[in-house]
């Protein structure tokens, strides 16, 4: 590669995956990392260093629920000491005021709270949590107490995409600056509950329209991110910015991934933080170059006009539904496998359940109930 | 379109920070989950948004800066204005 390799722009280091939610369409892998296998402070301290070195500008600190780490405000302290600015990633149901008024004064730049649904019975089911809604709100208020800016993260999909105007209003009522709507992506836990969470094509339209008019109506007072879902789309979502372009996501235990889904390409062996540098892992492990740029694209991507523009989309959507993560990402209307990722959409968004598979600490597969535990091709064959 | 009053103090929105980043050696917009590039007609705005500084006294500024009319560096500087309100970099 002629082109000099330009840094990351953010590292979304997952401190932990103990969380006190137990959401169905967590991004978390289906083998959670135990507590006992988390890295040291010292390495998440010297983690960051590297990170800042390396031309890192954003560190997210997410999970699980990154407050059941003692050491965050020390991890938050050192981020902002070496520059990086520091976004926290929470459920908002681990942290009391005076904590997060501990955060914002070691340095913490923004806070993203998670709210799984504008109605409290369902969203407390959704997360299987009693009680949970309240805390949240309480919390966005220390939020703004803190004098932290704060962005509501909204998931979205078939059991709670009827009340979308609902969460917008919820983000104006807790004093968000930015909301951001996102449909469920189908890997790990989502893909396990993926008939209990795909929304119909109607359901999707009108969501598109309601975050396109709402972006009009509250411009100026409100971000609106809104994340559209692939299984409905024609071109693929450019996934991570690029894979090995932008992102760097390190795992409880040191794991540094293109992405939070990428250890689902189990082929792929991914370096950790404990036995080599960042900025070489960045640089030179397999794992990172494997599919960085367009050389490693199939047709019909390799000659597509917008190879740079998606760079090739999803490798583990592609691996998830073709079986092959070297495939063209079957969201794209060009790929032969395009009318499976279709065909499923809309099998799964007439599937009557809404029985979750909760996301929980156990062997994989103790907890895997027989109803969820459908493969993600299912019994559909591409024609 | 009006845009913002002159007598407006416009700053950076509460999360968004402006810094050099060493790295790439350029202005960078720190805010959530975004990181802008600002380029140079941005940039020269932006720098001025320190929180005290009236729009009118930025424009008066840019003006005598660049000298050109006054008109024109209005109508571009409230263009941008809105842009970086709009999506919540800036704050009147």
């Amino acid at each position: 590669m002629s082109e000099r390799l330009a840094p990351p722009l953010a590292v979304l280091a997952e401190l932990t995956h103990r969380c006190p939610l137990q959401c169905a369409y967590c991004s978390n892998p289906l083998q959670l990392v135990a507590a006992r296998q988390e890295l040291s402070t010292e390495t998440w301290m010297r983690v960051i260093d590297e990170a800042a070195a390396l031309g890192a500008l954003q560190i997210h600190f997410s999970g699980g629920e990154p407050a059941v780490r003692r050491d965050l405000e020390q991890l938050i302290r050192h981020a902002r000491a070496a520059g990086l600015y520091s976004n926290l990633i929470t459920s908002g149901l681990a942290l009391d005021r005076s904590r997060l008024a501990a955060l914002a004064e070691a340095g913490l730049d923004h806070v993203q709270l998670s709210f799984q649904d504008a109605d409290a019975a369902t969203a407390e089911r959704i997360a299987h949590v009693r009680g949970a809604q309240d805390r949240k709100l309480e919390f966005a208020r220390w939020v703004r107490e803190a004098g932290l800016p704060l962005t509501v993260n909204a998931v979205v999909h078939r059991q709670n995409l009827d009340r979308l105007p609902a969460m917008i209003e919820l983000a104006l009522t807790v004093g968000a600056g930015r909301i951001e709507i996102a449909h469920v992506q189908y890997y790990g836990w989502a893909l396990l509950n993926r008939r209990a969470l795909m929304p119909t094509r109607a359901q999707l339209e009108a969501a598109t329209q309601i975050a396109e008019e709402a972006r009009q109506r509250l411009a100026g007072r409100l971000v609106i991110d809104y994340v559209p879902p692939d299984y409905y789309a024609q071109r693929p979502k450019a996934c991570m910015g690029g894979w090995g372009r932008q992102f760097i996501n390190i795992t409880p235990d040191g794991h540094a991934l293109p992405c939070h889904a990428a250890e689902t390409i189990t082929d792929l062996e991914f370096d950790r933080v404990t036995d080599r540098p960042l900025a070489e892992i960045w640089a030179s492990s397999y794992a990172f170059q494997r599919f960085r740029g367009t050389a490693w694209m199939p047709e019909p991507c390799q000659s597509c006009d917008r190879r740079e523009i998606d760079w090739g989309g999803c490798r583990c959507q592609a691996l998830a539904i073709t079986g092959r993560a070297d495939r063209t990402d079957p969201a794209c209307a060009l790929s032969t496998d395009h009318a499976i990722i279709t065909r499923l959409a809309e099998a799964d968004a007439a599937a009557q359940t809404t029985a979750f598979a909760y996301r929980r600490m156990k062997a994989r597969d103790e907890m895997l109930p027989q109803s969820a535990a459908t493969p993600a091709i299912g019994d559909i064959t591409p024609k | 379109m009006t845009g913002m009053a002159e007598d407006a103090v416009p700053r950076l929105a509460p999360g968004v920070r402006l810094k050099f980043d060493q790295a790439r050696e350029c202005w960078v917009v720190l805010a959530p989950e975004r990181v802008v590039m600002p380029d140079e007609t941005a940039l020269e705005i932006l720098r001025r948004c320190d929180g005290e500084t009236s729009l009118g006294a930025i424009i008066d500024a840019l003006a005598a800066d660049y000298e050109a009319p006054r008109e024109t560096i209005a109508a571009d500087v409230q263009e941008l204005m809105g842009e970086l309100t709009r999506n919540g970099i800036l704050r009147p």
